[in-house]
C-alpha cells in the first residue's frame, strides 16, 4: 500500500479514434480519425515532463516535444503548434506517418515501464486543430514557418528545388520565411512527391498535403509541374539561370523486382506502379478518372514494408476478396510499422510469413494464376540483426492470385544521375553528401532524402531538407 | 496554365490528328527519339506520345496521334488555341545517331510520324536515309512529303496496293537489304507484330535493328517500372533505358501481352467519354 502511494498513477495511453475496420477496408476514407480536443488534454497530461527529455533526441528533426505538449496542457494551441513549426515543416504529415514507435516514442522514458506517450497522435492533433482554427486563411508566414514574420524575398537570393517531395517542400518553406525565393520544379502534375503518389488517401489525405503545399505558395514558393530535372533543366542550366543554390530531392526511383520467373506476366505489378495509378492517377474513384487501375479477386503483396501494407490494403478496398502478404520471414521481423500491420490484419490482410516467391505463373493469354513460394523457417541472426530465412527442403506451396504487387524497395532514379555526371555517388549508386551540411561533391549543390538514403522515412528526408537548408541560408544570406 | 495548341491539323478524317503545341522549354532540349508524357484534362490518363517534329526556334514540339481511347479522343476535341493540361518531357534515351553511312527508317500507320523526327535526324547527320513507309490504304499514309524533303528515297507499301508496292514494308525492306547496298542500320516504327517483323527480316542479314517501344507509363519518369519489357532476358525500362531497344533481342510476344493490360478498364472510359460527349452537344 505505501507504494501505490508514492508511485504517480499512470493512465493508459488514449486510443486512436478509427474507422470500423470492416467498414473502411471498403472505403479510402482516412482510417485514424484524430483525437478529439478533450482526448488531447488527456493524453497531453500523461506526459511526465521530464527534466532531461530523451524523446526529442529520438526525433530526426529534434522537435521540443516537452515544449509542445506543455503548451497543448495549457491549452495554448497557437504556441503549441509554434513550437511544432520551429523544427518540423509538416507537421500534420508527420504526426501521421512517422514511425514514432522507433523515433521520439520509442524514446519515451514513460514507454519502459507503460505504453509510452502518444506524440505522434498530439502533433497530428495540434496541427490539424490550429489548421481548423485559422481556416481557409492562414497567415502565410505562420502557416509555413517558424518565424513570427516572413523576411520578404529578394529576387536575386534564388534557390531551386528539384522535386517537390518532403525533402524539397522542407528546404522550401524553410529559406522562403528567411527573404530567399524559391522554386521547386516537379516531373509530375501535381506537387508532393511520396506524399501524393505513394501513400494512399486513407492514410494521408491528399487536401492535407495540399494545404500544406499552398502554405507555400502562399509564401511566395513558386511550383513548376511537368519540369525533369536533368530533361526538361539541368543543374547547370539553373545556376546559367541564377540560382544561388540547387537541393535536389527527386526521391526513390524504380521499383525492385524478384528476379524470378514470370515476373513480367500481366497482373504483377510493382508497388510504385500499382499506388501511383490510385493515388496520383485517383484511380480508386475510377468513375471520375481515367487512369485504371487492375482489378482482382485474389490479390498477392509481396514485401512486409509500410508500402507493401498500403498496397495490401489498398487492393482490399479496390475490391480484391482475398489479400496476403508474403513474407520470408517471420511477423516480427516485418519491417512495417506495428500500427500498419495490425491495421492490414484487423482489415482482412492475411499474413503468410516465412514464405519466400519461386515464380510466377501463367496462363496461355500472359496474365497471372498463380504463385508458387518456398517455405522457409528461422535461421541465426544476420547482419541487419534479424533472423535469416532458411529454406526448408522441398517445401512448395501454390497460392492461386490474379494480381501480384512488389513491394521490396527502389533504385536510384536514374535521370538527373545520368544528366549530371559529376555527381558523385555512393557504392550503393545513391548521391553522396556530407552529412552535416548535404552539399553533393558539386559546390553548392545539396541533395537529401530517398536520392541520398534510399528508400527511408518522410521525416528523414525533411531532417537531411533541414541541414541543407541552413547551410544554404548560412551562405546565401 | 496549360500548353497552347498552335496548330491542329487532320492528317486523317476522324483518326489521326497533328498538333503543335508551344512548349519552349521542351522544344530547347527535345530530339529524335525523345516522347512526352501528357494529360489532357483533370480527370485524365497521363500517356506517353512520341515526339514528331520540334522547332527550338518557335519553341514547339510536334505530337501525331491516332484516336484509340479517351485520352486521344479527348485531345483529338481540343482545337487550336486551346491548351492540353499536361506537356511534360523530352523523356527517354535520344536515338543514337552518328554518321554511319546509309540507314532505312521504316514507318507503320502512325508510327510513321514518330519515324519522321529520327529519319530527320540520321539525315541532319550525314546519312542517306531511305524512307520505308506502310499502311493499309493510301490514304492512311502520313508525311510523305515531310520525308521526301530529306530522304533520297522514299518507298511506299499498302495492303491494297493504292500506292507503292501492294503488300508489307518487310517485303520492301528485303528488296532493299537485297540490292547489294551496304546498309549501316535499320530503324522501325509502327505496331508491334510490325516492329517483330522488320526484326525477324533484318535478322539473317546481321543489320542493326532499332525498334522504339510503346509501352503503357504512368509516370514516364523511372518510377513505377510499367513499361518494363525483357531485352535479350533482361528487364529494362522503356521510358528510361528507351524507348529504342535492339530489335533482334526484344520480347514482343511479352510486350503484346502486357499492351492489352487494361483493355477493359479503357474501353470504360471510351465508352463514359463518348456518352459525355453526347450529353454536351
Amino acid at each position: 500500500m505505501a507504494e501505490m502511494k508514492t508511485k504517480r498513477k499512470i493512465r493508459p495511453r488514449v486510443a486512436m479514434p478509427a474507422q470500423d475496420a470492416l467498414a473502411r477496408a471498403g472505403n479510402f476514407n482516412e482510417v485514424a480519425l484524430g483525437y478529439s480536443r478533450e482526448q488531447a488534454l488527456v493524453e497531453a497530461e500523461r506526459c511526465l515532463q521530464c527534466k532531461t527529455p530523451t524523446c526529442q533526441a529520438g526525433c530526426p528533426v529534434e522537435i521540443d516535444i516537452k515544449g509542445f505538449i506543455t503548451a497543448l496542457c495549457d491549452d495554448d494551441l497557437a504556441k503549441a503548434y509554434d513550437i511544432l513549426r520551429q523544427t518540423n515543416s509538416l507537421p500534420a504529415v508527420c504526426g501521421r506517418v512517422c514511425p514514432q514507435e522507433h523515433q521520439c516514442e520509442g524514446a519515451c522514458v514513460l514507454g519502459r515501464k507503460h505504453e509510452p506517450v502518444a506524440i505522434g497522435r498530439l502533433e497530428r492533433y495540434v496541427a490539424d486543430a490550429f489548421m481548423r482554427q485559422t481556416g481557409d486563411t492562414p497567415d502565410a508566414c505562420r502557416a509555413a514557418t517558424d518565424l513570427d514574420a516572413c523576411i520578404p524575398s529578394r529576387p536575386e537570393r534564388r534557390v531551386a528545388c528539384i522535386g517537390s517531395g518532403p525533402a524539397s517542400l522542407t528546404v522550401a518553406g524553410y529559406l522562403a520565411g528567411r527573404g530567399i525565393s524559391v522554386d521547386v520544379y516537379e516531373a509530375l502534375h501535381e506537387p508532393g512527391g511520396v506524399l501524393v503518389y505513394g501513400i494512399p488517401e486513407f492514410r494521408l489525405p491528399k487536401a492535407v498535403v495540399a494545404h500544406e503545399v499552398d502554405g507555400l505558395k502562399a509564401l511566395g514558393v513558386t511550383f513548376r509541374c511537368n519540369w525533369v530535372g536533368g530533361k526538361t533543366i539541368t543543374i547547370d542550366d539553373l545556376f546559367d539561370q541564377g540560382y544561388g543554390a540547387v537541393f535536389v530531392g527527386v526521391g526513390a526511383g524504380l521499383p525492385r523486382f524478384l528476379g524470378i520467373a514470370g515476373e513480367n506476366l500481366v497482373g504483377v505489378f510493382s508497388a510504385n506502379e500499382y499506388l501511383t495509378r490510385i493515388n496520383l492517377g485517383r484511380a480508386y474513384d475510377h468513375l471520375n478518372h481515367d487512369t485504371p487501375a487492375y482489378h482482382a479477386r485474389r490479390t498477392v503483396v509481396i514485401g512486409a514494408g509500410n508500402v507493401a501494407m498500403d498496397a495490401a490494403r489498398t487492393a482490399l478496398r479496390m475490391g480484391s476478396s482475398e489479400v496476403s502478404v508474403v513474407y520470408r520471414r517471420s511477423e516480427a521481423e516485418m519491417p512495417a510499422r506495428r500500427e500498419e500491420i495490425e491495421h492490414a490484419v484487423e482489415e482482412g490482410v492475411r499474413l503468410r510469413c516465412l514464405c519466400g516467391p519461386l515464380s510466377f505463373h501463367g496462363d496461355n493469354q500472359g496474365c497471372l494464376k498463380g504463385l508458387t513460394v518456398q517455405k522457409m523457417a528461422l535461421g541465426e541472426p544476420d547482419a541487419s540483426g534479424r533472423c535469416s530465412p532458411v529454406c526448408l527442403d522441398g517445401q512448395t506451396e501454390q497460392i492461386p492470385c490474379d494480381m501480384a504487387v512488389i513491394a521490396v524497395g527502389t533504385r536510384p532514379n536514374p535521370i538527373l544521375i545520368e544528366a549530371t555526371p559529376d555527381l558523385g555517388l555512393n557504392k550503393w549508386g545513391y548521391v553522396q553528401t556530407d552529412p552535416d551540411t548535404g552539399e553533393t561533391s558539386i559546390p553548392n549543390v545539396f541533395a537529401g532524402g530517398d536520392i541520398v538514403t534510399g528508400s527511408a522515412t518522410v521525416i528523414s528526408a525533411m531532417g537531411a531538407g533541414r541541414r541543407a537548408a541552413q547551410e544554404i541560408a548560412r551562405r546565401l544570406l | 496554365m496549360g500548353y497552347t495548341i498552335l496548330e491542329k491539323q487532320e492528317l486523317i478524317p476522324g483518326q489521326t490528328t497533328m498538333m503543335v503545341i508551344d512548349a519552349p522549354q521542351i522544344a530547347a532540349k527535345a530530339r529524335p527519339g525523345n516522347f512526352v508524357m501528357l494529360r489532357a484534362s483533370e480527370r485524365g490518363e497521363r500517356i506517353p506520345l512520341t515526339i514528331a517534329d520540334r522547332d527550338s526556334a518557335r519553341g514547339t514540339i510536334t505530337i501525331v496521334f491516332l484516336v484509340v481511347g479517351k485520352t486521344t479522343a479527348e485531345l483529338a476535341a481540343l482545337n487550336q488555341g486551346g491548351e492540353i493540361l499536361d506537356v511534360c518531357g523530352p523523356l527517354g534515351r535520344p536515338t543514337h545517331i552518328e554518321n554511319s553511312g546509309t540507314v532505312v527508317c521504316v514507318g507503320g500507320g502512325t508510327g510513321i510520324a514518330a519515324m519522321h523526327h529520327i529519319a530527320k535526324g540520321h539525315a541532319e547527320a550525314g546519312n542517306r536515309v531511305i524512307a520505308v513507309v506502310g499502311a493499309r490504304s493510301r490514304n492512311l499514309l502520313l508525311f510523305c512529303t515531310e520525308l521526301s524533303a530529306f530522304c533520297p528515297e522514299l518507298r511506299v507499301a499498302t495492303d491494297d496496293g493504292s500506292a507503292g508496292h501492294k503488300g508489307f514494308v518487310t517485303e520492301v525492306l528485303k528488296d532493299i537489304l537485297d540490292s547489294g547496298e551496304t546498309i549501316a542500320e535499320v530503324v522501325a516504327i509502327g505496331p508491334v507484330p510490325m516492329m517483330e517483323a522488320v526484326s525477324r527480316v533484318t535478322l539473317p542479314y546481321g543489320v542493326k535493328t532499332t525498334v522504339s517501344l510503346n509501352s503503357i507509363m504512368v509516370d514516364g519518369v523511372g518510377m513505377c517500372g510499367a513499361c518494363r519489357c525483357t531485352v535479350d532476358g533482361k528487364t529494362l525500362f522503356a521510358c528510361v533505358d528507351g524507348p529504342e531497344f535492339d530489335g533482334h533481342a526484344v520480347d514482343y510476344a511479352e510486350l503484346k501481352a502486357r499492351l492489352w493490360q487494361f483493355r477493359e478498364q479503357e474501353q470504360g472510359a471510351m465508352e463514359r467519354f463518348s456518352k459525355e460527349c453526347r450529353c454536351d452537344g
